[in-house]
This record gives C-alpha cells, sequence and structure tokens, in this order.
C-alpha cells in the first residue's frame, strides 16, 4: 500500500505519481511524432518513443506497451529510475522550443503500468510467446537489469535459460540499490515477475560466482554464459576514522533501507554527511532526510558541474533541505566519545592542470553519521582467475558484448562500456541476448 | 477605433456577430445571456407549425476533437425548436422589446405549400422582429419531412417559397442555403430570382462523426442506431469560405447581400468571410464550446486589426478579398517561389523533410555534413507549401517568392511577366 502520510511518508510515496488517463492523453498529445526522433537516438536502448506516445494517445495502451517492451523489457523500472532530463527528455525538439520536453518517462509509466497489471491479472498474457525449444541452454549470473534483459530475449528465442543470483531477491541494483521513493509497492519484484513470465527461465537466488559456481563449472555446462554480476565490492575509504561507529556505505544504507520492514527500527543520524557526488550520493541523502536526520550535507570533492547526478538530482536533493557542499574532500572523520563519529574535516579543493588539489583551509563539520557514496568496484577475483579480459578494472567487451572467452558475454556495471544506468544494463543484456542467439543458431 | 456597426439589408446591429439559427438561440433565457454578452444579434431557433416537432431524449451531439480534446468538429442531430409557436413568438416579442438595438430576425421552416409560409410569417410580423430567415438548410429530420435541405437541394423550390414569402411580408427575407449540394451558385441565383433579399450560408454539411467500434453504432447513438447529422464547427470553415466566395463572385449575384456562417470561431475568421463578401457573420458552435463571453475576443480583435490596418468601418473591408478569388486556369504559372527554413527557429522536429522525402518531392535534407540538419534543396522545391503547413513553429519556415536568376529546379529564367495556362504551350486548348 502506498502510504501518503505518516512520519516516513515520502520514502512510500512516487516521486512522480502515476499520470491518470487524462493527464497521459493531455501530455501524449504535445509529442510531434518526429522523423528519426532526437529522443529515440538519446535512449540507450532506443525505444521507438514517438510511436509509443501516439500508441497512449490512440488510445491503445496495451500496444505503446509492447513497443516499449520490443527494445526495453524493463522499460517499467527505466520509467521510473531513468535520468530522462540527461537523456530522452534532454533531446525532445519540445525542450528546445519551449524548455518543456514532454514527459516521456511519465508515458511510459502509463504504458507499461497498464501493461504489467494485465500481465499480472488473472487472464495473464505476456506480451511475447517463446519461439520452439532449440535445446541451447544459456546460463546467466546476475539476475539485475541486464540478465533479466538477457534472460528474457534468450526464452523468446527458445533457449532454455538459468539464472544465479547473489541476492535472497533477484533485481540487483532495482531491488536493492535505487530510491525506495522511485521504485515504491514492491515494483522490482513485480516486475521480474513479469520478466520471468515468459517462460522458460529457471531462477536460482543465493548462489554466488566465485563461491557456489565458478566460471569453469557454468562454460563446461551451458552453451553460452551471460555475466551480468555488477559491482559487487564498495571502494574502501581509507580516510583516518573510516572505521569510527556511524560510518557507513552508503550502498549498505540504501540497501537495508530498501529491505526493511519498519523504518523507526533503522538508525539514523541528526546530522548526516555523505562523501561523494553520484546518484547513490543523492539517494542516500534524501532518504536520510526522509527517516528524520535533521541536517544533511553531501561533499564533493570537485565542482558543481562535475557531479555525476544530474541538475535534478541536485534540485530534488535541495529541496528536501539537503545541503550541497561542492569542491571540499574529507581530510579525516573526527571522533568522539565511545568511539563514535563526531564530525568530518574538509578540506576545501580546487582544480587545475594537474588536476584536483587541496587548499590546506579546511572546516570541521559536525556529523554523527557519515555516510560513504565514493563509488563501487567490480570483484574481478573470478573472472581475472578464469583469464577474463579486463580493461579499467571491469570486463572487457567487444560491441556486440562478447568477452575474450568465446562462451561468454557480458553487461551492466561490471562491463567496461556504457554507463552505470539501468538502462545500460538492459541494452547490453539485449544486445548479448541476440549475439548469443547468433552463435548458437 | 474603427466602427463595427452594421447594417445588413436594412437590419441594424452593433457589431457583426449575430448567433446563428440553432441550440444557443431557443429561448429567451439564452439569448439575454448572449446579449448581455455583447452579440450584436441573433437569429432565432427555427420555428415550425404546432404540434411542436419532439426531439430525441438522447445524445444530440458527436464530435470530433484534435490534440488536447479541442472541439475542432460538432455534429448534432438536433431538430428544430420543440417548443411550442405560441411561446416562441411571445419570447421573441418581448427580448426585441427589450433589446431594440441589437438584431432579431426569426428562422422558420414549414410545410412547401403557400398558405402555410403566409401564415406563419403574419404571426412574426406582429413580434416587431427585423426579419426573418428561411432555413432551407438543415439536412437531418426535417428534410426526411420534405423540408430543410430538401427544399434547397431543389433550385425552383427555393424560388417558389421566397417569392411566396416576399409577396407576403415586408420583412426583410434571409434564404439560408445548405452546402449539400454540387455548386452553391444555383441555389443562390434561385434565392435572388425569388426575390429574396440576402442568403445566409453555410447550414451544416450532412456527417456521420464517429462509429462506436463497441457497439457498431453510429454516434450519436440513440438506442444503438444512428442518423446522419448535420456538422459544422471549425472543420468546416473552408468549405464554408469557398462557398461564400463563389456567390460572391458570381456574375448574377455578385450584389447579393451574404450573411457568412461556417466554423467562425474568432475574430480572424470573421475577418476572412467578410473580405470574401460577406456582409456579416453568424457563429454557432464557438459559442456551444466556450459560452457567449467568446465575441468579446471577436469584437475587440476585429477592432485591433482593422485600427492597425486603418480600416474605419465595415464596408471598407467586405468583398476587398473578392477580387482575388480567381479560377485555376488564370494562376500566374511563371510565379516561382521556394520553402526557406529559419535555422534559428528550426527544432529538429524533422517533419518536413519525412514528409517531403516520403510524399513529396525529396527536396528537403535530413542532414548535412553527418549532422541533423534540414535544408531545402532549391533544385527539388517545387514551392508546394507542405512543409509549411506541418511545421510546428510558427514562421520557421516560410515561402520566399524568386524574382530573379534561373530557378534551379527547371534552370529556367525567372519569368516577371503573367502567364496563365490558357496560354500555356502545354495546353492542347491554348488561346494563343
Amino acid at each position: 500500500m502506498q502510504q501518503e502520510t505518516g512520519p516516513f511518508a515520502g520514502l512510500e510515496t512516487d516521486l512522480h505519481p502515476p499520470l491518470d488517463g487524462h493527464e497521459a492523453s493531455v501530455e501524449a498529445d504535445r509529442c510531434y511524432f518526429c522523423y528519426d526522433a532526437p529522443c529515440v537516438t538519446a535512449c540507450p536502448t532506443g525505444i521507438d518513443i514517438p510511436l509509443f506516445i501516439r500508441q497512449i494517445q490512440t488510445g491503445n495502451p496495451s500496444g505503446s506497451a509492447k513497443t516499449i517492451f520490443d527494445e526495453n523489457i524493463l522499460g517499467g523500472m527505466c520509467a521510473r529510475v531513468c535520468p530522462t532530463e540527461t537523456l530522452c527528455e534532454q533531446a525532445c525538439v519540445r525542450q528546445t522550443a519551449e524548455n518543456k520536453p514532454v514527459s516521456i518517462g511519465a508515458l511510459q509509466r502509463y504504458a507499461t503500468d497498464h501493461a504489467l497489471r494485465n500481465e499480472l491479472s488473472e487472464s495473464k498474457t505476456h506480451p511475447y510467446q517463446r519461439a520452439k525449444p532449440t535445446g541451447k541452454k544459456v546460463c546467466v549470473i546476475g539476475a539485475g537489469p541486464s540478465g533479466l534483459s538477457c534472460a528474457h530475449r534468450l526464452a523468446r528465442y527458445g533457449h532454455a535459460v538459468t539464472i544465479f543470483d547473489a541476492g535472497d531477491k533477484p533485481g540487483g541494483l532495482n531491488e536493492y540499490g535505487i530510491a525506495s521513493y522511485k521504485t515504491t509497492n514492491n515494483f522490482a519484484q513485480e516486475e521480474v515477475e513479469f520478466v520471468l513470465g515468459i517462460g522458460g527461465i529457471t531462477l536460482q537466488t543465493g548462489v554466488r560466482l566465485g563461491v557456489d559456481l565458478s566460471l569453469q563449472e557454468v562454460t563446461d555446462q551451458y552453451d553460452a554464459v551471460f555475466l551480468g554480476v555488477g559491482l559487487d565490492s564498495v571502494n574502501k575509504s581509507n580516510i583516518t576514522g573510516s572505521e569510527l561507529t556511524g560510518v557507513a556505505d552508503a550502498v549498505e544504507f540504501i540497501a537495508a533501507l530498501r529491505q526493511s520492514q519498519d523504518y523507526s527500527s533503522l538508525s539514523i543520524g541528526r546530522r548526516v554527511v555523505v562523501i561523494g557526488g553520484g546518484m547513490t550520493a543523492i539517494d542516500a541523502a534524501v532518504q536520510a532526510s526522509m527517516l528524520g536526520a535533521e541536517d544533511v550535507m553531501i561533499a564533493y570533492r570537485r565542482p558543481r558541474e562535475k557531479m555525476n547526478a544530474s541538475v535534478y538530482e541536485q534540485q530534488l536533493a535541495q529541496t528536501h533541505g539537503v545541503k550541497i557542499k561542492h569542491s571540499v574532500r574529507p581530510v579525516k572523520i573526527i571522533a568522539g566519545d565511545d568511539n563514535a563519529v563526531a564530525g568530518v574535516e574538509l578540506e576545501y579543493t580546487t582544480e587545475g592542470e594537474g588536476g584536483l588539489s587541496g587548499t590546506d583551509e579546511s572546516f570541521v563539520e559536525n556529523a554523527d553519521q557519515v555516510l560513504m557514496a565514493i563509488g563501487q568496484a567490480f570483484d574481478a577475483d573470478a573472472a581475472e582467475s578464469f583469464g577474463l579480459a579486463l580493461s579499467n578494472k571491469r570486463v572487457s567487451v567487444d560491441a556486440d558484448r562478447k568477452t575474450s572467452h568465446e562462451k561468454i558475454w557480458a553487461g551492466g556495471d561490471c562491463i567496461d562500456a556504457g554507463e552505470d544506468l539501468t538502462v545500460w544494463a538492459v541494452q547490453d543484456g539485449k544486445l548479448a541476448a541476440e549475439s548469443i542467439h547468433r552463435s548458437l543458431t | 477605433m474603427a466602427d463595427l456597426s452594421n447594417d445588413f439589408i436594412g437590419i441594424k446591429s452593433p457589431n457583426p456577430f449575430w448567433l446563428a439559427s440553432a441550440p444557443p438561440t431557443d429561448k429567451a433565457y439564452n439569448v439575454t445571456r448572449a446579449f448581455e454578452a455583447g452579440w450584436g444579434g441573433v437569429v432565432w431557433k427555427t420555428l415550425g407549425e404546432d404540434p411542436h416537432i419532439v426531439n430525441v431524449n438522447g445524445p444530440r451531439y458527436g464530435v470530433v476533437h484534435s490534440a488536447d480534446r479541442r472541439l475542432i468538429g460538432l455534429n448534432n442531430i438536433e431538430l428544430i425548436t420543440d417548443r411550442p409557436l405560441d411561446i416562441n413568438l411571445e419570447e421573441i416579442k418581448q427580448v426585441k422589446r427589450d433589446w431594440p438595438d441589437r438584431a432579431m430576425v426569426v428562422s422558420l421552416m414549414v410545410p412547401c405549400e403557400e398558405p402555410n409560409w403566409k401564415s406563419i410569417l403574419k404571426r412574426v410580423e406582429d413580434t416587431g422582429a427585423d426579419g426573418v430567415e428561411l432555413n432551407f438548410g438543415c439536412p437531418h429530420g426535417m428534410s426526411e419531412r420534405g423540408m430543410g435541405s430538401s427544399v434547397g437541394q431543389v433550385p425552383e423550390y427555393i424560388e417558389m417559397v421566397t417569392r411566396w414569402c416576399k409577396e407576403a411580408t415586408d420583412m426583410p427575407v434571409i434564404v439560408k442555403l445548405t452546402p449539400n449540394i454540387n455548386d452553391i451558385r444555383y441555389p443562390a441565383r434561385a434565392a435572388l430570382a425569388g426575390g429574396a433579399d440576402a442568403v445566409s450560408l453555410i447550414n451544416t454539411v450532412s456527417s456521420i462523426v464517429s462509429v462506436n467500434l463497441d457497439t457498431m453504432s453510429p454516434e450519436p447513438s440513440i438506442d444503438g442506431k444512428g442518423s446522419h447529422g448535420g456538422y459544422c464547427g471549425p472543420a468546416v470553415k473552408p468549405i464554408a469560405l469557398n462557398m461564400v466566395a463563389e456567390i460572391a463572385r458570381d456574375s448574377e449575384t455578385a450584389e447579393l447581400p451574404i450573411s457568412g456562417i461556417g466554423g467562425i470561431s474568432n475574430w480572424r475568421d470573421a475577418a476572412e468571410f467578410m473580405a470574401l463578401g460577406a456582409g456579416n457573420v453568424q457563429v454557432c458552435t464557438a459559442a456551444m464550446t466556450y459560452g457567449f463571453k467568446v465575441v468579446q475576443e471577436m469584437i475587440t480583435g476585429l477592432e485591433q486589426w482593422m485600427d492597425e490596418k486603418g480600416h474605419t468601418d465595415l464596408q471598407s473591408i467586405i468583398g476587398k478579398a473578392t477580387p482575388n478569388v480567381t479560377d485555376w486556369q488564370y494562376l500566374n504559372l511563371n510565379f516561382v517561389s521556394k520553402a526557406v527554413i529559419d535555422q534559428d527557429k528550426c527544432i529538429q522536429c524533422g517533419r518536413c523533410h519525412v514528409v517531403c522525402e516520403d510524399t513529396s518531392h525529396q527536396a528537403i535534407t535530413q542532414s548535412v555534413d553527418g549532422k541533423r540538419h534540414f535544408q531545402v534543396i532549391d533544385e527539388e522545391c517545387v514551392g508546394c507549401n507542405l512543409c509549411v503547413s506541418v511545421c510546428p513553429v510558427d514562421e520557421c519556415i516560410t515561402m520566399q517568392q524568386m524574382t530573379s536568376g534561373v530557378d534551379p529546379r527547371t534552370n529556367s529564367p525567372i519569368n516577371s511577366e503573367y502567364q496563365n495556362w490558357t496560354t500555356h504551350p502545354n495546353n492542347p486548348m491554348a488561346n494563343s
């Protein structure tokens, strides 16, 4: 149930409420049905946006959803979490014309919600039918966006797919890593159920690559393997005081919050400092504020324009009372009583030709909780020991998302390509599935 | 300030905006509200004989929407007034007394017999109304009973009934024409021959507005069945403009006053009708879409435009565009224009390119030097105006005349002399 009042209302209320039929109709009417539309070019999965909007406009939301799913089977989640303001909506010609793009993300949600409601209803009809079984077996490691996308496309072609995932639940970052107000009402699990609804996909959770499973085993047992394991380790902070009580990793903070049945049981500081400048920093800071922190500050070491979080995301944080401080970096975390964090010493920075450097001018920000959002890293052990080629500490792939091994493809955050976005992961999985299918048939 | 006062065949009104005979003018209550809002006159909803007709008790209207559910076409199956004649006549009399400066015209429709027309005319005269309008236009319902458009489709009947009326009354007689004919000039000439003081047009166009795909019934649906209705609103304006112009430029009817009707929604539409020869205009759908207040936009818009152009009164605009309506064969074939895209205004939607590429002359690029860029290829552009028509940005694409040099499409020098089809070498029937 969507909770609209109460102390934690913000966490369970859609950041962007879904459009109702009238709103969708008014918004769909704004689309110009551009030729070779810039929004399509800007979408990593290449959804035919003008077509799906026109289908909404003409009263065919099911057909609209099919247009979306043809290119992006996780179109429902992408409608919620895509930074549309830097992708399709930034490219919208109405952005050029009047600084107000068509609300493509909201319309995409309208269509996909319609389809998922039908799909998950009693008379469920999945929009795709599997092709005749090919007898080929494919292993997908990781049930995040790239793995689910890959598995669905392979299942459509009639291949038998087994997905292994290390978590208790499938969904990857959709389930564990995204702010709750972006995906309310257990949507990540609903969407997984939808994707698996095509049939021909077996899911096993609690199976971790390198522990319960080796690449040698799966390459022996399956005709092809897709690696979509994400970034499994967080960058460790080497700042003095990182071990103090009250210092936590932002990714773990978000995951705990997303899995929590009772927000009041989560410990939250009065004064929270989030170190970092990406989406994770924003998600952690806004949710800290929603959980009841009195003062929340994001400390980012570079100037505003270098922030990975979009301007929209920064403004979202600011409207939730989060203060964003640019060009400051943590020098040390200050201990108080009982080995607990009492503050962060931050040093002003400057960017020159030699890169980022400190100015020796610093200040102390009092804090009783510090969340580190300084990036995640690919746990390369399993891949490296199996001899997969890496680049930039991630799996190296070609344009088809094929690795250096003839039976292994990879996608999502663990590869050295694209941006670390859900929508890119979906595209990776789709491209890999097409390539795998070509190689198997 | 421009003078908007209107004298139409001796019927005076403070402005040229009348409400057409239709649902908005069926009762004293509505007409009073209209006059309070500023309408210059009304044509009272068509009166018939007692016993009064009845209307359906289900939906009477169907619509065509454009984007954002803007109403661009309205279809109706409502008949003439469904109130007793006495009540209507009493109300007409009272409202005219209350609003002496406004035009009060009464629309009439009775069976095609002379005594019937003479009888009702006498009763209308008693109300003090300024004139009558003979409804030879409604295409639905009443036409099945030998009235409305079934009269308007037979010029001989038009002339006959008009003559009866002119003989029976001194009130000015306006004949309202149906567009559901092949050539509007014949009914107009017939009205003139019968002695009509003016014609008004167009009445509604026969139409089925939509089909309910669940019930397979035309809309509006009455218990699962539909009947054709009369179509009006912005969608019919072009049909009406042409018919007004045809009558205005026909040598036989050039002097016949016209009250213009058909999709007039704003001051500009009204000015266009008047420029093509209408002495005033009648409005219905705009009022039925937005309420009577729209007349304020019409009055102020027309005033503003007239002031800006230096037109002091309506006479100085009426018919000013009529001489420029001609037959195709007299269009200047030496006139050459090309589309020009203002790159600063272009928002890159690409619709000009795709419609030209798919449906016309392949005369607009989609990219230049590998970058998305829409530019007219003069060597291919025939100047058709399709790109201008589909561009969502006003004034982004314009047609510009070539006045010198060589047309790169035909490699022919621009010829400043006028030449039309009647003398063109490709015309086997050419005069010289």
